[in-house]
């Protein structure tokens, strides 16, 4: 796993208080119980963990684990 | 004992503002206020901050420095307001529209700079000082109605998006409180106020933050996007 990926997982972790190991790139969001709120909660900390900026509508179609991370390494 | 925490009113600088300021030091809480000018009076123990509600960078910079000095805001009371009366028919496009950017685009600036960090600690409490005028409308106030109506809708709807998250949003609409705005009006005006108020009285702004004490403790977590006048029973019917 790239260190990026563990930056990440961590964030996770912390924002949506799941376990690291259910933090896998096919893990939907719905499946580990959060809801948009916390999908923003989380955004908000990867914006400052990662320091890039990411807009709302980009959010749209976001529901995975994977396609989140793709999102905030596409940005760095 | 209360649980001592960091409460944040906005216009605390004077008014019910003040009054709702020195209640919450005098129960012991961390209280920090924002007024534009970065003045004010008779302030023991309580922060003043700089802020311009209608900026916000100001905001932002308004809040961070009350987390740097008293840590992060777990109440805020929105309160500051500007009124800017007239006709319809003489009210210009920026007296309606500056008075709707401070009292309730300010109300959501604010809100949005802590709901941050009232989200990260899963407890906060927002109340909005909206006004009885924004229950029934006044002649001669239609942008200042129209901005305090607005707050409820704002309330209410972080009242839906933070409820998962312990925080609550109420509104509180004071009556004719005894206040400089209020003095400003003439004794016929006056007068004709409080035949309209079953208490037959003007109302104290301890007695308004009497109110959002209560709506901002503990005992009142589920109490959310309500709103609830301290009128006198003014705003009954």
């Amino acid at each position: 796993m790239s260190d990026n990926f563990e930056r990440f997982k961590k964030c996770a972790v912390d924002v949506l208080s799941v376990d690291e190991a259910q933090v896998v790139p096919e893990a939907t969001f719905e499946s580990l119980d959060a809801d948009s709120l916390d999908l923003v909660e989380l955004v908000m900390a990867l914006e400052e963990e990662f320091d890039v900026n990411v807009e709302e509508e980009e959010l749209d179609g976001v529901n995975t684990i994977q396609a989140a991370y793709d999102l905030v390494v596409s940005k760095l | 004992m209360v649980n001592e925490r960091v409460v944040l009113v906005t216009g605390g600088n004077r008014g019910i503002g003040q009054a709702i300021a020195r209640r919450f030091a005098a129960a012991g809480h961390r209280v920090a206020i924002t007024s534009r000018s970065g003045a004010a009076d008779d302030t023991d123990g309580i922060l003043v901050v700089n802020a311009d509600v209608t900026d916000t960078a100001s905001v932002d910079a308004a809040v961070s420095q009350i987390e740097e000095t008293l840590g992060p805001v777990e109440i805020l009371v929105s309160n500051a307001g500007i009124t800017r009366d007239g006709l319809v028919l003489r009210m210009t496009d920026e007296d309606f529209t500056d008075v709707l950017d401070a009292n309730l685009t300010g109300g959501f600036r604010v809100a949005r700079r802590v709901s941050k960090s009232m989200m990260r600690n899963r407890w906060g409490r927002m109340i909005f000082i909206s006004s009885i005028v924004g229950l029934g409308g006044q002649a001669g106030q239609a942008n200042y109605a129209a901005s305090k109506a607005g707050l409820i809708g704002l309330s209410k709807s972080l009242a839906k998006e933070f409820a998962s998250r312990g925080i609550t949003s109420n509104v509180v609409c004071p009556g004719p409180i005894e206040t400089d705005m209020l003095m400003a009006l003439t004794d016929e005006q006056r007068a004709a106020m409080l035949s309209v108020v079953p208490v037959g009285r003007l109302g104290q702004g301890d007695e308004i933050a009497a109110a959002v004490e209560f709506l901002a403790s503990e005992s009142a977590a589920f109490i959310t996007g309500t709103v609830l006048p301290v009128d006198g029973g003014f705003s009954m019917g």
